[in-house]
């Protein structure tokens, strides 16, 4: 397929590589944190870890948008769910992450609650019109790329004028979670792979005060494995001259400020919330998004006062260190024996994007990928 | 979640700002209305049901020249 299979050659990706092992200094070692869950696939998928010299090492960031939704929030829409008479819908992703007391969306639906999963935001739209006589909640969550598919079809619903649609909204923000990872320190990186399509919308220049008050280099990088593994070149680069600064490798899908158009949008119809809770971060000031009081007709957590909920994850699970970059996966005492893709017990074996499924699902079989 | 993958605009209805996109020879209904500028035969990028982004073929093929001279310089070398 036109602009994939391009950045997938393998010759490419090898010439690359040993640029890399060329350049890399052998007296320090290279942390990497890819802060995108998809980037941490595609590292294992295409087995790009074991194309790297020892002293190059991926740190798995946030990245993955259900990873970092907090327990609370999906037993708050289960609440919702059983509670009334309501059609809540949601990305696949969501509906098998466990939420407190070992529940899932995925047991609700199966204990009668009406719960649709669907592919796209407008989907949600067309069950509202569908259902005229119900209730329809969509259980919107992502990073900047899901947020302005969420923001256009409020949009529409309010120029249609629905009134039996509304948006559970737990969107999040790219930067100011970056911004807190730096600023603890915690995962001591050298330098950060930066979002593909959060970088389509918000634009390569969002990163520029971040990377400048934290002296961090940045490239922003493509998903295909050759984006990846060209990126880590320019991250090497810029940590071998001691520079810190934002680069773009995904110039074909990036601009410096983004897609003006899109940005537009979610400025309409939402506005920062003041305090949200993310899974493993804690409770970040600014760092996410709620539906602006113009639209607030369309604010699930309004119209159905929607409390909040705070529930514990599981004992053991050790993914909120996972997502600060802090710990590896195979730390977890449950890795692969009490969890795994088909029981999942924490949120990073459920989703793709997740860096537990990712070890889990390509870890084993790197060697033979590669060879 | 993020992953966003490229497809070609193949019919496009401004009215409703609906495009139909191929994907791997599978064709989709997808919106328009992130984009600022489409056309038939542009590579946008899809996520959710919304086309994102255009893919700008200009800078694809700065990056593939690259690669092609790397490629080149090995077969020299
Ligand atoms: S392996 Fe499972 S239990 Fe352990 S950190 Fe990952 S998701 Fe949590």
């Amino acid at each position: 397929m036109k602009y994939i299979d391009e950045f997938r050659d393998g010759d490419t990706a090898r010439l690359l590589a040993g640029l890399i092992h060329k350049e890399v200094s052998p007296d320090r070692n290279y942390r990497l944190m890819e802060f995108c869950g998809g980037h941490t696939h595609a590292i294992f998928r295409f087995g790009i870890v074991d194309l790297m010299p020892e002293n190059v090492r991926f740190v798995h960031g946030p990245g993955c948008p259900v990873c970092v939704l907090p327990a609370g929030r999906i037993e708050a829409a289960i609440r919702l769910a059983e509670s009334s008479d309501i059609i809540l819908c949601t990305y696949a992703d969501l509906m098998r992450v466990p939420a407190g007391k070992k529940d899932s969306l995925h047991k609700a639906r199966a204990r009668g609650a009406d719960i649709r999963m669907i592919y796209s935001a407008t989907d949600a739209l067309a069950i509202a019109q569908a259902n005229p006589e119900r209730q329809v909640v969509f259980f919107a969550i992502g990073f900047e790329t899901t947020t302005p598919p969420t923001a256009a079809v409020i949009r529409i619903a309010a120029a249609m004028a629905l009134t039996n649609f509304t948006v559970f909204c737990n969107h999040v923000l790219t930067p100011p979670a970056m911004a807190h990872i730096l600023a603890s320190g915690e995962a001591s990186i050298d330098g950060i792979l930066g979002p593909s399509h959060v970088s389509t919308i918000i634009g390569s220049q969002a990163y520029a005060d971040c990377c400048a008050q934290y002296r961090m280099p940045l490239v922003i990088a493509g998903f295909e494995p050759v984006d990846v593994i060209q990126s880590t070149l320019l991250l090497i680069r810029q940590i071998n001259e001691g520079i810190h600064r934002v680069e773009n490798q995904y110039t074909r899908a990036v601009s410096a400020s983004g897609n003006r158009k899109a940005k537009a949008l979610m400025d309409e119809i939402f506005e920062l919330r003041p305090r949200f809770e993310w899974r493993g971060l804690g409770e970040l000031p600014d760092s996410a998004l709620a539906i602006r009081h113009t639209y607030a007709a369309f604010d699930a957590e309004k119209r159905f006062h929607m409390a909040p909920v705070t529930t514990t994850d599981i004992k053991g699970c050790i993914c909120p260190a996972v997502l600060r970059g802090v710990s590896n996966p195979d730390e977890c005492k449950l890795f692969g024996t009490v969890c795994t893709p088909e029981e999942p017990k924490g949120a990073c074996m459920v989703s793709s994007e997740g860096a537990c499924a990712a070890y889990y699902s390509y870890g084993r079989f790197r060697a033979e990928v590669t060879s | 979640m993020c992953l966003a993958v490229p497809a070609r605009v193949e019919a496009l209805d401004e009215a409703t700002a609906m495009a139909v996109v191929s994907l791997d020879g599978i064709r989709k209904e997808v919106s328009t209305q992130l984009l600022e500028q489409v056309a038939i035969g542009d590579y946008v990028l899809i996520h959710v049901g919304f086309a994102l982004e255009r893919i700008d073929p200009v800078e694809a093929a700065k990056t593939l020249a690259l690669f092609a001279e790397l490629r080149a310089m090995d077969g020299n070398a």
